[in-house]
């Protein structure tokens, strides 16, 4: 007896420290993640890294086609994906279509945010570079980069939605307001700290997105800044993956450089996001 | 003023419902543009040839098109990842959720956050410049480009997918479930293991599903780390080429509309979407059941 | 009982689902009287109340059948929006919009394209809730800052501001302290004056504090309707006597 419960304390004590220990696997790989990057990357950092063209001498290299690019791209894709994701999620738990098309649809977000990325470049490379003649243009891309986030601006802007109390909507309903009134007047407003959460995070998913682009066939080298929605262009990732994808060691540092950048960026906007979230949950709550 | 809101609601209901169609046309999309090309590719190339065939040269001659080195390179890369994220996600779950005070919660969980947030790319640059020079001094027969290699770091890359489905499964075991156990005297991990994971087990399967839906579809890491060499092996330590760094390699080439390469491109990429898409609608399936019953 | 009635029921019976929760009411709401709905919770008089200005609406099992009258149309066949734009409703829990003091009471009229001077209507509304001298200075301010009673009496202006025929009120009480309570009932008191008023309360002694008119519901049924004084002092069923006397519910 005394024995068994030895041997089951014993156990206990091997599966706490397990899981802890497992657990702190996670901090421990971000941890050496961040320092190997930054260990290998710090040494190309300097301003002209920021504000020059390609080259094919890694100490004249630069990023400023893949910043600027990342920018425009982003932008034209917020544009697009922003109005439709968050009206969509309106739509949806609002409007709530009963019967069928309204499950088909839903369950079709939930199946189209599993879909690789890389499917989304395929469709991209059909319809909008060769179908409709965009060509490997920031437009292109951008549209393809909407589809593909759009499952998750859905997904998220529905939650926001959801979290606003129906007493506020019985409220204006017993004014005798229409439902888009109850909708754009205070459902929305209040859901939209919530919504923008998601959609930075949405956002900055996009901003690491690689391989649709590759499909697409954004370029590499690109010595220019663009100019309008048609001009072809080329981001932080892919020019992150063309230095690390070559032999040549100088590169891997240069990639290690854009990484820097490219996460900084990133954490920028989570932090940003996780503002807004902070500041939100302290409003509203009936 | 009735009849100006009336119109207004019809025609904001009208431009809502326009917007939610949208994700219906991208699935429908998806579908035919797939279609479009991979049915002219099987005029060409038999099925049986496609699904069996052991050899995938179609960019060199004699052209082959047996797809399955690049559906073992795929699953290995799956199985690999499978070996990291499974046990760490579950073990980080379960830390979460029962053993962690508030404090910690506050601190994996946005590590968590930032690890799935990463972008593929700057994994698939860590195991190149990182974890394969570690496998190198291990086993030195490692090749600079190899399936263990990728499927480490995808492995990491959707551990916090398991931590997180699995932490929301144990959270919704009811309280009083955990407390019935712990008041007959059990221990943690005799509650852990015999009320709480048999309780979620469903859900569990869930995760672990659409986890390794996310691994297969994984493309920038696995492309800059396992490389580019389509071979039949079940070696991890050797270069090997995933369905989606086939359809990359392909991409950065210059490959002429129309040609039976471009083709190759669509047929893999259905393959791909057919896989995800059946773990996919399992998965979700569990879990919208789970959802439903639990209301 | 020779008043005016600004709303007959007749025959209503509501169902969720398969389950009937009201059955065959026959009720008269009074012009310028205020009638108290009062029984056991789950009697089914919230239900009715709610259905008096279309908010079951958005319960999706929610049927009915029978006629409410209000203003010579069935309430029933009206359009919901001018229903409730005629008959306003106070809610259990304070539900102001995470707006302005402001801005909670002109959204109504607002929306409905009112004419009116928007600095009057807050002033007439605010005084009519009992609300103006403790919020004149900071009508600005965000509604979410007011004390439970304070937001409860906002909610009243906001339906005040309506110009409303009947208010509805959905046991206004029940979420606010004893001293915000005595508020709201005075408030109740001034406002016959103006308004027709239905009030669902489970708590006896306020209608029997505020109603001219008491209705006593039992597992969905009208059991005993008439004169507040009546029913409290002289039931004549044995059911309502023993919920007054305190014997269940």
């Amino acid at each position: 007896m005394i024995d068994k419960f030895k041997s089951r304390k014993r156990t206990e004590k091997i599966f706490r420290a397990a899981c802890f220990g497992l657990t702190f696997f996670s901090v421990l790989i971000l941890v050496v993640l961040l320092f190997h990057i930054t260990m290998t990357g710090h040494k190309y950092l300097s301003w002209e890294f920021l504000t020059n063209w390609p080259s094919r001498f890694p100490h004249k290299a630069g990023i400023k086609a893949g910043i600027w690019g990342t920018i425009w791209l982003i932008s034209i894709t917020a544009c697009i994906s922003i109005p439709i994701g968050v009206l969509s999620a309106l739509f949806l738990e609002e409007y709530k279509i009963r019967g069928k098309l309204g499950k088909v649809i839903e369950i079709n977000v939930a199946n189209l945010a599993g879909v690789p990325s890389i499917v989304y470049g395929l469709l991209g490379l059909t319809i909008f570079v060769r179908y409709c003649g965009f060509d490997r243009s920031l437009l292109s891309g951008a549209m393809t980069l909407s589809l593909l986030i759009m499952p998750v601006i859905i997904v998220s802007s529905r939650e926001a939605i959801k979290a606003v109390p129906d007493a506020i909507r019985f409220g204006a309903y017993a004014l005798g307001a229409s439902k888009y009134q109850v909708v754009f007047g205070h459902v929305l407003p209040i859901a939209l700290p919530g919504i923008l959460t998601g959609v930075i995070l949405a956002l900055s998913r996009a901003i690491g997105e690689t391989a649709p682009l590759i499909i697409i066939g954004a370029l590499t080298y690109i010595s220019y800044t663009p100019e309008s929605v048609m001009d072809e262009f080329t981001v932080l990732p892919l020019q992150i993956y063309n230095w690390a994808s070559r032999p040549n060691e100088e590169f891997h540092y240069l990639a290690a450089g854009g990484i820097i950048v490219l996460l900084a960026v990133m954490m920028s906007m989570n932090f940003i996001a996780v503002m807004i979230r902070q500041r939100a949950s302290k409003k509203v709550k009936l | 003023m009735t009849k100006k809101v009336k119109i207004i609601e019809f025609l904001v209901r009208g431009a809502l419902g326009i917007c939610a169609l949208v994700t219906l046309i991208t699935t429908i999309g998806i579908v035919l543009v797939l279609g479009s090309e991979t049915i002219p590719f099987f005029e060409e190339v038999s099925i049986t040839d496609f699904l069996f065939g052991t050899r995938w040269t179609p960019l060199l001659e004699p052209k082959s098109f047996g797809v399955l080195p690049l559906v073992s390179g795929t699953g290995m890369i799956m199985l690999g990842s499978a070996f990291i994220a499974l046990p760490v996600g579950i073990t980080t779950a379960v830390y979460l959720s029962e053993f962690s005070s508030l404090k910690m919660r506050a601190v994996i969980k946005p590590v968590l956050e930032v690890l799935a947030g990463i972008p593929t790319i700057v994994y698939g640059y860590f195991a190149l410049t990182f974890i394969t020079p570690i496998l190198k001094i291990i086993f030195p027969q490692t090749e600079v480009f190899n399936a263990a290699s990728g499927a480490i770091v995808v492995g990491i890359m959707v551990l916090p997918m398991v931590a997180s489905l699995c932490d929301d499964a144990f959270q919704s075991v009811p309280k009083a479930l955990k407390e019935g156990g712990y008041a007959l005297g059990a221990t943690s991990f005799e509650v852990i293991g015999q009320v709480i994971i048999p309780h979620s087990a469903s859900r569990i399967l869930a995760a672990f599903i659409l986890a390794l839906s996310r691994a297969i579809g994984e493309t920038m890491a696995v492309t800059l780390a396992s490389g580019a060499n389509a071979q039949f092996t079940f070696s991890p330590l050797q270069s090997i080429q995933t369905m989606t760094a086939y359809i990359v390699q392909v991409s950065l080439g210059d490959t002429p509309q129309g040609g039976i390469e471009y083709k190759t491109c669509f047929a893999v990429g259905s393959l791909l979407f057919l896989i995800t898409l059946t773990m996919n609608v399992v998965g979700q399936s569990i879990l919208f059941r789970y959802r439903r019953s639990s209301k | 009982m020779n008043q005016e009635t600004v709303m007959t029921c007749r025959n209503v019976n509501i169902f969720y689902g398969e389950k009937q929760a009201v059955f065959d009411v026959n009720l008269d709401i009074l012009k310028n009287k205020v009638t108290a709905i009062i029984g056991p919770s789950g009697c089914g008089k919230s239900t009715l109340l709610r259905s008096l200005n279309r908010m079951n609406d958005f319960v999706p099992s929610f049927s009915m059948n029978g006629e409410i009258n209000f203003d010579g149309r069935d309430v029933l066949k009206s359009d919901p929006m001018e229903v409730r734009t005629r008959i306003g409703m106070v809610f259990q829990k304070p539900n102001p919009f995470p707006k302005s003091i402001y801005n909670n009471i002109i959204w109504g009229p607002k929306i409905h394209g009112h004419k009116v001077n928007y600095d009057e209507l807050v002033e007439s509304s605010l005084r009519s809730a009992a609300l103006w001298d403790e919020v004149k200075d900071r009508l600005h301010d965000s509604a979410l800052d007011l004390s439970g009673g304070q937001q409860q009496r906002l909610c009243i202006a906001r339906t005040v501001a309506m110009k409303p025929e009947v208010i509805l009120m959905d046991e206004p009480c029940s979420a606010l302290d004893p001293r915000s309570t005595i508020r709201i009932e005075d408030l109740i008191n001034d406002l016959r004056e103006e308004y027709s008023i239905a009030i669902v309360t489970h708590n006896m002694q306020q209608a029997a504090r505020v109603s001219d008119y008491t209705a006593f519901f039992y597992e969905g049924e009208l059991i005993e309707y008439g004169v507040t004084d009546g029913i409290f002092t002289n039931p004549k069923e044995k059911r309502t006597e023993d919920y007054i006397t305190g014997r269940f519910g």
